[in-house]
């Protein structure tokens, strides 16, 4: 057990230390010159090529930039461990960190749960589904279009005709123009409710209908094994049989679901832009838009964190939930 | 007597249509018989079997009956069979080795299913730990998953859980099939001692092997094409089979101390014709060296001597038996042409 573990977090170390390597590299790659589009905030049509020039090192040096690669390359790695991640070039100047909490509360608000209520309706209904005639006509086929529909396309459509139509629900921001942020406001807090619906809905309908048609499947196959035939003969009664073959199918979809709670951390890039929702999805796009260095690396840094912590929490879950991933881990063979 | 079953027909729906694997089958079991229930693959054998404990969603009853210890069976109700499986009926199935759950400890899945037959595990646990240990397992396979066994010691777990309610009936289909002779010896004599300790009244032993019949089994049905082709006690039915199928299906075993470099062993030429469409007369007659005009009818299945019964028009006139004249030509010709 303990040394399956320390196995997996030496796993997860290594790759950490990459994915943060690909993470200092990606900005850097970008066509353009972040300190450029900085002082294009500050200079004016009468400053001077030396005033320029002056500034430009002044600012160059103020963001690490003005040292070899390698040494920026270790200045990032000195502020990761101690949480500095530099301050945001297009957010006025605000530290990367705070910037990335403002959005990421919106985020995880509207994903998480999106998420958990694709996945645990989906897959009861698609349990359902596997052995109920009505069901599987009806919800089943209704799961198959919203799956197979173009998100953008879904996102647009449900906009357009909910709020651009029918005036149901506002399109576009997280709240109302006319409030300022805040978490202790009931207004705001209404108001935020509000305006997550929609992106919420689209994004529920799309997942739920992916997990209702997998859950079907996999219950109606865990129905003809031979544990499940053999209880039936035996007399069992239907909902033991029913328990089991739920359970094992589960098993898979489980995997399923910690990836996509690993990329809720990075936001849901096309629902935050179709519904110009301030998450950290939409902060990704401002932050390419505008080559804000610090900015992007600070959020691609959290996703890859969430990722790697996501797998981890379903590592142990599994092995909780699986007694035949323990016997992997004591090292026997298959 | 435990077990009667009177002209049951049992078919398989399939696309290409339903597939007759059991027709019209009448046979008895008494209280202590352990019935071998023989014949090839896609004989019916299993349908037989399966169908006096549990009638899956593709086999559907056409017609007779079955009686246990003068109760009638619902084998066509699966509600009200529930109630007769496990207890009264039980079933050792051909998938012994897997029919475990995967994710939940042995013991957790006996005490899941006892419980939602109504048992209370605590009354039965130290009758099953006993029984574990007879059948050379420890106490603690009830703490052990299923992966955690060995695929002999999932099946004998499997046939410990199938009798701990002692049913009068006991069906084992194909339970030494995959196992090597060794262990299909042990196994044989598991099942034995299951009936001499009482835990089960009759069995009916489904295999396609006559070896593992000829040891363990005080009767032996053979079964060709859906109908029943002889049933004896075992030592008649190995050294005095009276159906040619019987016969050749014998001779067919490889032989101890017989080296079959130099003579081939010999099979059964032919193949057993299609359920789906089942032709009219003894259904073995395309194969059989001595068929004759007569075997274009159906023939009964016949006690010929005490205890020996079998469905064979040869066999019949062999005993000197009024077989009546053979179907006039008209109609063979009729027949065979529709075919």
């Amino acid at each position: 057990m303990r040394r399956y573990f320390a196995r997996k977090i030496g796993i997860y170390i290594v790759a950490f230390w990459f994915a943060g390597t690909v993470d200092f590299l990606v900005p850097r790659l970008m066509p353009g010159d972040p300190v450029q589009s900085y002082l294009s905030n500050f200079i004016g049509a009468n400053t001077t090529v030396t005033q320029y020039r002056a500034m430009y090192s002044a600012f160059a040096k103020a963001f690490g930039l003005n040292v070899p690669l390698w040494d920026q390359y270790w200045h990032f790695w000195d502020g990761v461990l101690h949480g500095h991640m530099g301050i945001s070039i297009s957010q006025s100047s605000l530290p990367v960190t705070s910037v990335i909490r403002g959005a990421a509360i919106y985020s995880l608000i509207l994903l998480v749960p999106a998420i958990v209520l694709a996945y645990v309706l989906g897959n009861r209904i698609g349990a359902m589904a596997a052995r109920r005639k009505v069901l599987d006509n009806t919800v089943l086929p209704i799961g198959y279009l919203f799956q197979a529909s173009p998100y953008p396309w879904l996102a647009l459509a449900v906009a357009f005709y909910l709020g651009a139509v029918a005036h149901w629900f506002p399109i576009g921001s997280g709240y109302a123009q006319n409030l300022l942020p805040s978490w202790t406001n009931w207004h705001f807090i209404v108001s935020v409710m509000y305006h997550w619906f929609l992106p919420f809905l689209t994004v529920f309908l799309v997942s739920f209908g992916g997990w209702a048609i997998g859950m079907r499947s996999l219950v109606i196959y865990e129905l003809e094994t031979d544990y499940a035939r053999y209880l039936r003969a035996l007399g069992a009664s239907q909902r033991l049989v029913r328990r089991y073959a739920y359970r094992n199918a589960a098993l898979p979809q489980l995997s399923g679901l910690a990836i996509q709670l690993g990329t809720v951390i990075g936001g849901n890039v096309v629902a935050e832009v179709v519904f110009q929702y301030p998450g950290l999805g939409h902060l990704i796009l401002q932050a390419a838009d505008s080559q804000d260095y610090f900015l992007l690396m600070g959020i691609f840094l959290f996703i890859i964190i969430g990722v790697l912590v996501a797998n981890f929490v379903i590592d142990i879950a599994y092995v909780m939930i699986d007694p035949r991933t323990r016997l992997a881990m004591q090292g026997a063979q298959a | 007597m435990s077990l009667k079953v009177d002209n049951l027909r049992i078919t398989y729906r399939t696309l290409r249509g339903d597939v007759k694997a059991v027709d019209g089958v009448s046979f008895s079991v008494s209280d202590g018989e352990i019935m071998g229930l023989a014949g090839e693959s896609g004989c019916g054998k299993s349908t037989l079997g399966n169908s006096l404990v549990f009638l899956e969603g593709r086999m559907r009853h056409l017609g007779g009956r079955a009686e246990l210890d003068g109760r009638e069976l619902p084998i066509a109700d699966t509600r009200a069979m529930n109630e007769y499986r496990m207890r009264q009926v039980s079933l050792i199935p051909q998938y012994a080795m897997s029919a475990l759950n995967p994710t939940r400890k042995f013991g957790k899945m006996a005490a899941e299913l006892l419980k939602s037959r109504g048992v209370r595990f605590a009354t039965v646990e130290e009758e099953l730990r006993r029984r574990l240990g007879l059948v050379g397992l420890a106490d603690n396979v009830l703490n052990l998953y299923p992966f955690e066994l060995s695929g002999g010691m999932r099946q004998r777990a499997t046939m410990v859980l199938s009798t701990i309610l002692n049913p009068s009936l006991l069906i084992a289909d194909e339970v030494t099939s995959a196992l090597d002779v060794s262990t299909q010896r042990a196994v044989g004599e598991m099942l034995m001692e299951f009936r001499e300790r009482g835990f089960v009244k009759s069995m009916i032993v489904i295999t396609h092997d006559m070896s593992i019949l000829a040891q363990i089994a005080d009767s032996i049905l053979v079964m060709y094409a859906g109908k029943l082709a002889e049933k004896a006690g075992s030592d008649t039915v190995v050294n005095n089979p009276l159906h040619p199928y019987t016969q050749l299906l014998l001779a067919s075993l490889p032989e101890v101390g017989v080296r079959y470099d130099t003579s081939a062993l010999v099979g059964i030429p032919g193949r057993p014709p299609s359920l789906l469409h089942p032709p009219a007369g003894c259904r073995f007659r395309a194969r059989c060296p001595f068929a004759f005009e007569k075997c274009t009818e159906d023939p009964p299945f016949m006690e010929l001597q005490p205890g020996h019964q079998v469905a064979c028009w040869k066999a019949m006139k062999d005993a000197g038996l009024d077989i009546g004249p053979a179907v006039p030509p008209a109609a063979a010709v009729g027949e065979e042409a529709s075919r």
